[in-house]
């Protein structure tokens, strides 16, 4: 795994707001085409790093680098030029409500890439929505989609721009159990098809489980653990992660 | 008492830092319009559109009331120039006030409740779902789209607008002196256009550019920096047009003194 090529590096980063101190430390890194997955309580932190992450928010202290690039020292052409490479998928979906679906996927192409033709365009979105299972809802308004078509048409969107790494912001919060299942094989089937590097942010071990080849409990804002499922959860030493496991296990 | 001005002076002192603060970040947003309406991409599209939500989906409302303001002014002046034997300068009165004073603010307050409101309360719930960062991290310039657009668009609307409004407001009131006064159009018209200016109808156009551009970067502004959920999309919208109408009034006390100085009166 050491040896494969790293596309995010993440060094002691710290984030604090106020006098709460959300991230203490943080070291991380994400391998190409590997998908990620980090864990932790509501509040631990984990939204405020893949923020960092696309320049949303910026580190106290530390480094993230993404392709080698340090974020917050990027001017914004840069900081645009590698959000093309990152596609980020909202835990509420983030549609543009006052949009069709087709206008929703439509908006960050037009505005990136000027050369495409309207039938370009159109061909693009429809591959998309078919590859997410939603080709019917394509005149759609947001609020006629169910949550989990919500979902699937935030990561298309997300997709349209062909970025390399994907982050997740809790993409199963709120959705049915067969529904999740759905999402996590959607976003297994974008790994295997766009060939992308993910990191997946979650507080549903089963989502973990199935999506993730790694996981990584962030804990009081601190990496408390880093591997794969099984070296991670069954035979966890840490209390507070061992309850974790027993709780969602109980729960599932 | 000692305790208590201890206890006063922190809170005295965060009020005015918050005060500062905000006055800072207001002027910053006003500063990042200037200088994003120049640079291009511009979003041509969304401007119109946003010219037909705002112009067009208010003229109902600003007919109504325009219409309904000419002829409660003109009813309610008549008995007092009929004392002095003056109702024949009921044209000339109206069409001084319409045009220099009630068209203007009567739309523009009319224009902050529906469009001020209704801005603060989109780029609110805009903000606080996330759509905002979403364009944000789709590499696009969420100001430009969304603020840019909506400024530009209550800055060219306004005052065509307000020039509606007081047409409207004109034949309301011709309605109503044609009714008691027995006055035909034509001559309603010409006492109309004899007695204003070209400073009226310049001055008008010009505080009317001001009132659009407020109404929509307070509204722009408030529902970007709004925060706290559904409660804050509330709180912005009301804000937008609260702040919008009292910065709206004060421009017209403003206004009137330039126009006073250059009238020398």
């Amino acid at each position: 795994m050491e040896s494969r090529e790293k596309v995010v590096e993440i060094r002691n980063l710290e984030k604090s707001f106020g006098d709460l101190d959300v991230l203490k430390g943080v070291d991380l890194d994400l391998f190409r085409e590997e998908n990620l997955v980090v864990l932790g309580k509501s509040g631990s932190g984990k939204s405020v790093l893949i923020k960092i992450m696309v320049g949303l928010l910026k580190q106290d202290s530390g480094s993230m680098k993404v392709f080698g690039k340090e974020v917050s020292k990027l001017n914004k052409k840069d900081l645009n030029e590698l959000r093309l490479k990152i596609g980020f998928s909202f835990q509420n979906s983030a549609l543009y409500d006052s949009m069709t679906v087709k206008e929703n996927m439509e908006f960050p192409l037009v505005r990136n890439e000027k050369n495409l033709t309207r039938k370009e365009i159109n061909l693009r979105i429809e591959e998309l929505l078919d590859s997410v299972g939603l080709p019917q809802t394509i005149n759609q308004m947001p609020s006629e989609l169910s949550g989990g078509q919500k979902k699937r048409i935030g990561v298309a969107r997300t997709l349209i721009l062909n970025p390399e790494i994907m982050l997740y912001d809790e993409p199963t919060a709120g959705l049915d159990p067969i529904t999740c299942r759905d999402i996590n094989n959607l976003i297994l089937e974008v790994r295997e098809r766009y060939k992308t590097s993910s990191i997946v942010i979650t507080h549903d071990l089963a989502c973990a489980k199935q999506t993730g080849d790694r996981m990584a409990v962030l804990l009081d804002g601190q990496f408390k653990a880093v591997g794969t499922f099984e070296e991670v959860f069954p035979e966890a030493t840490d209390e507070r992660i061992k309850s974790f496991y027993d709780y969602n296990f109980i729960n599932s | 008492m000692a305790e208590g001005s201890g206890d006063r002076k922190p809170l005295l002192s965060k009020k005015i830092d918050k005060f500062f603060t905000g006055l800072a970040d207001a002027w910053n947003f006003v500063r990042r319009f200037f200088q994003e309406v120049f640079m291009p991409p511009y979003e041509f599209r969304e401007v119109i559109h946003q010219c037909y939500r705002i112009g067009v989906e208010s003229l109902p409302l600003i007919s109504l009331t325009g219409f309904i303001v000419g002829i409660v002014f003109t009813n309610q002046s008549r008995p007092s120039l009929s004392e002095f034997g003056a109702a024949s300068w009921l044209p000339s009165l109206i069409s001084i006030a319409v045009v220099r004073a009630m068209g203007p603010l009567v739309t523009a307050l009319i224009a902050a409740g529906k469009v001020g409101s209704s801005i603060g309360a989109e780029i609110g719930s805009m903000k606080v779902t996330e759509q905002i960062d979403a364009m944000e991290v789709s590499a696009t310039n969420p100001f430009k789209f969304l603020v840019v657009s909506r400024v530009l668009a209550t800055t060219l609307m306004i005052p065509l607008l307000v020039m509606y409004t007081d047409f409207v407001a004109l034949m309301g009131s011709f309605l109503s002196v044609n009714a008691n006064e027995m006055v035909s159009m034509t001559t309603f018209f010409v006492q109309v256009f004899e007695a204003i200016t070209f400073l009226d109808i310049i001055s008008s156009v010009l505080k009317s550019v001001l009132f659009g551009f407020t109404i929509g970067i307070v509204g722009c502004y408030k529902g970007y920096n709004s925060s706290k959920g559904t409660e804050g999309v509330g709180r912005a919208a009301n804000a937008a047009v609260v702040m919008a109408m009292f910065l709206i009034f004060i421009e017209e006390l403003l206004v009137l003194q330039i126009v006073n100085a250059i009238r020398g009166i």
